[in-house]
């Protein structure tokens, strides 16, 4: 599995107010709700964000409410991955169930700016910037996870009676 | 086997295990699933995916339509038709709605429904809150909260603790909320981050169950997975007068690792407010300068239960609030909504000026209810004073206890209750 696209980049603390406010979650239409995306703190995310972009920020991504509508509109619109130092742990289990790719790479974000080009191997557990022409290392999931994850999500795990076996 | 915190003992019994250790993955009996009307449509239709024809056990699943209702638009309303229906289908006995629905991390204690020794999961990450009972609760997703439906399990990465040791007694005007603001602000929205926060220390005996219960409900606004309270006479008092099940009563180990220790001298706070946009911006009264403000909301899950609503009475008893402020007081249950009637706190509200809402998370969420226009200052007893939270995104929020929400209403300005009440 793989990630290429161009970096989105945010600071600290991005939270799910921001990532996708209340007032639109009267519904659980994946395209209407993508469609307000980061609207909060950057309106003009739907128009650069493009298949495969990756999103990279500081520490606790995701952090406030425990809402999965966070970690879906993201993918849903089109992001391949999000990269930061550390996530809110909510959001982190919410992505692994819903199967939103995640890294957290503190060492890596600092060194990386809007618009760099960046690809990441998840079997070699590798990310280049290759803007910068810089590699590093991410540390892989734990076996518990990495079965949920191949199983495409908890759901999935369920059914195929990978979970609570 | 080695030495375990209140959280990892709790976590053992359900994962049926002798011990556990920092870091280690279990896989745990649930005693709760919580789910309001904005995620339990999303894990209704993952459930679905599952094809079962019921719910694991139909006792031990909450549906609490609390976020938009009473529904305040055709949307919220097939969000919450969707609920009672799958509620009825599953025959679930805990679902709330209309007259009997308050805001869920009220509701659930009140009725009795978690005790001390219980794993609850919720699919709102306030449900820390129970953690004041002694239980273990925690928030997760909509997904984890379909596969608690499903198979009555969960899974968890067992964490480390930071360890508050509470001691003195809280000077005048200072409340549970002061206490858990002034700790976030000390560690930061990320201080916690993975980790439970453990309260113990002689200074428990000052805290009704009331003012744990806001505590507790924001150990998530420090990143923490779970907070959680040492059980004493306080909480098995409470848990006898709702009619909760059997607690089941855990100690930490007294060679339990912690990774941080702090000890508090409450007779040494004062209190405060949280500044935009973060829980962490935390500002005693001699660090800041009059602050207009233009809306005050008092309830949610952290502050509108019986006793927050009484100090609210104790302030504005006799006075007015400011003629530019809108003042809006949320009693979190029918319950509470009831004793505040009957003991005459409403009609303090309604004589000062205030405006008495239904029980809703409403405003807290900027759902709906006392909405923020641009550039507008809303002092608020609720626990999130993020970009956007209450309305526009070029609006404010200040974080405070009851005591300062009701003399802010007074003044007009961010206020200390000392300036109105003596
Ligand atoms: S009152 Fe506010 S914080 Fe509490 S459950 Fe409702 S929306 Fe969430």
């Amino acid at each position: 599995m793989n990630a290429y696209g161009k970096v989105i980049k945010y600071g600290d603390n991005v939270d799910t107010d921001v990532i996708i406010p209340a007032r639109y979650l009267n519904t659980t239409d994946k395209k209407e709700l993508a469609s307000h995306c980061m609207e909060d703190i950057d309106p003009d995310f739907k128009n650069k964000v493009e298949p495969g972009d990756i999103i990279v920020a500081g520490k606790n991504f995701g952090c406030g409410s425990s809402r999965e509508h966070a970690p879906i509109v993201i993918k849903e619109s089109g992001i391949s991955l999000v990269i930061a130092k550390s996530f809110a742990r909510i959001f982190y289990r919410n992505a692994i169930n819903i199967g939103l790719a995640i890294i957290e790479c503190p060492e890596c974000v600092d060194e990386m700016d809007e618009g760099d080009k960046v690809r990441v191997d998840f079997d070699k557990g590798e990310i280049v910037n290759e803007t910068k022409n810089k590699t590093y290392k991410a540390s892989p999931f734990p076996p518990f996870i990495q079965t949920i994850i191949q199983n495409g999500g908890l759901i999935n795990s369920i059914k195929n009676n990978a979970f609570g076996g | 086997m080695s030495a375990m915190t209140m959280t990892q003992k709790i976590l053992a019994k359900h994962a049926n295990l002798d011990s556990v250790s920092a870091g280690q993955l279990v896989l745990v009996d649930v005693d709760m699933v919580l789910g309001n009307d904005i995620t339990s449509p999303v894990a209704i239709n993952e459930f679905r995916k599952l094809e079962l024809d019921k719910v694991f056990d139909k006792d031990k699943v909450a549906l609490v339509m609390d976020h938009f209702t009473p529904n305040k638009d055709i949307k919220a309303a097939e969000q919450c038709r969707q609920c009672r229906e799958f509620a009825m289908e599953m025959n679930i006995t805990n679902y709330f709605e209309g007259g009997n629905v308050g805001v869920e991390h009220a509701l659930l204690p009140e009725k009795g429904l978690v005790t001390a020794g219980d794993l609850v999961i919720g699919a709102d990450s306030h449900t820390c809150t129970y953690g004041a009972l002694g239980a273990f609760a925690t928030g997760v997703g909509s997904t984890d909260m379909a596969c608690g439906m499903a198979t009555g399990k969960a899974w968890f990465k067992v964490p480390s603790a930071i360890k508050f040791e509470l001691t003195g007694k809280p000077s005048k005007y200072l409340m549970g909320k002061d206490i858990i603001l002034h700790i976030i602000g000390m560690i930061g929205v990320d201080g916690a981050l993975y980790r439970s926060m453990e309260f113990t220390g002689d200074g428990l005996k000052y805290l009704s169950m009331s003012e744990r219960l806001s505590m507790a409900n924001m150990a998530i606004e420090a990143g923490a997975k779970n907070g959680i309270f040492e059980v004493d006479e306080i909480t098995l008092e409470f848990l006898k007068e709702v009619g909760a099940k059997e607690p089941v009563v855990f100690k930490a180990d007294e060679d339990a690792e912690y990774d941080e220790v702090y000890t508090i001298d409450l007779s040494k706070l004062e209190p405060v407010v949280a500044f935009p946009h973060l829980p962490e911006n935390t500002k005693t009264f001699d660090q800041f300068d009059d602050i207009k403000i233009d809306q005050v909301v008092i309830g949610s899950c952290t502050n509108g239960r019986l006793e927050d609503l009484k100090v609210a009475a104790e302030v504005l008893k006799g006075r007015k609030v400011a003629s530019h402020v809108r003042a809006i007081i949320i009693p979190a249950t029918p319950k509470i909504y009831l004793e505040a009637l009957e003991k005459g706190y409403l009609k303090i509200f309604m004589n000062a000026g205030c405006v008495v809402s239904a029980p809703t998370c409403g405003p807290c969420l900027g759902g709906h209810m006392g909405i923020l226009a641009k550039g507008e200052r809303a002092v608020a007893t609720t626990n999130r004073n993020f970009v956007g939270r209450m309305g526009h995104v070029e609006s404010e929020v200040y974080l405070a206890s009851p005591y300062v929400a009701a003399a802010s209403a007074v003044t007009g300005k961010i206020s200390h209750p000392r300036e109105v009440m003596e």
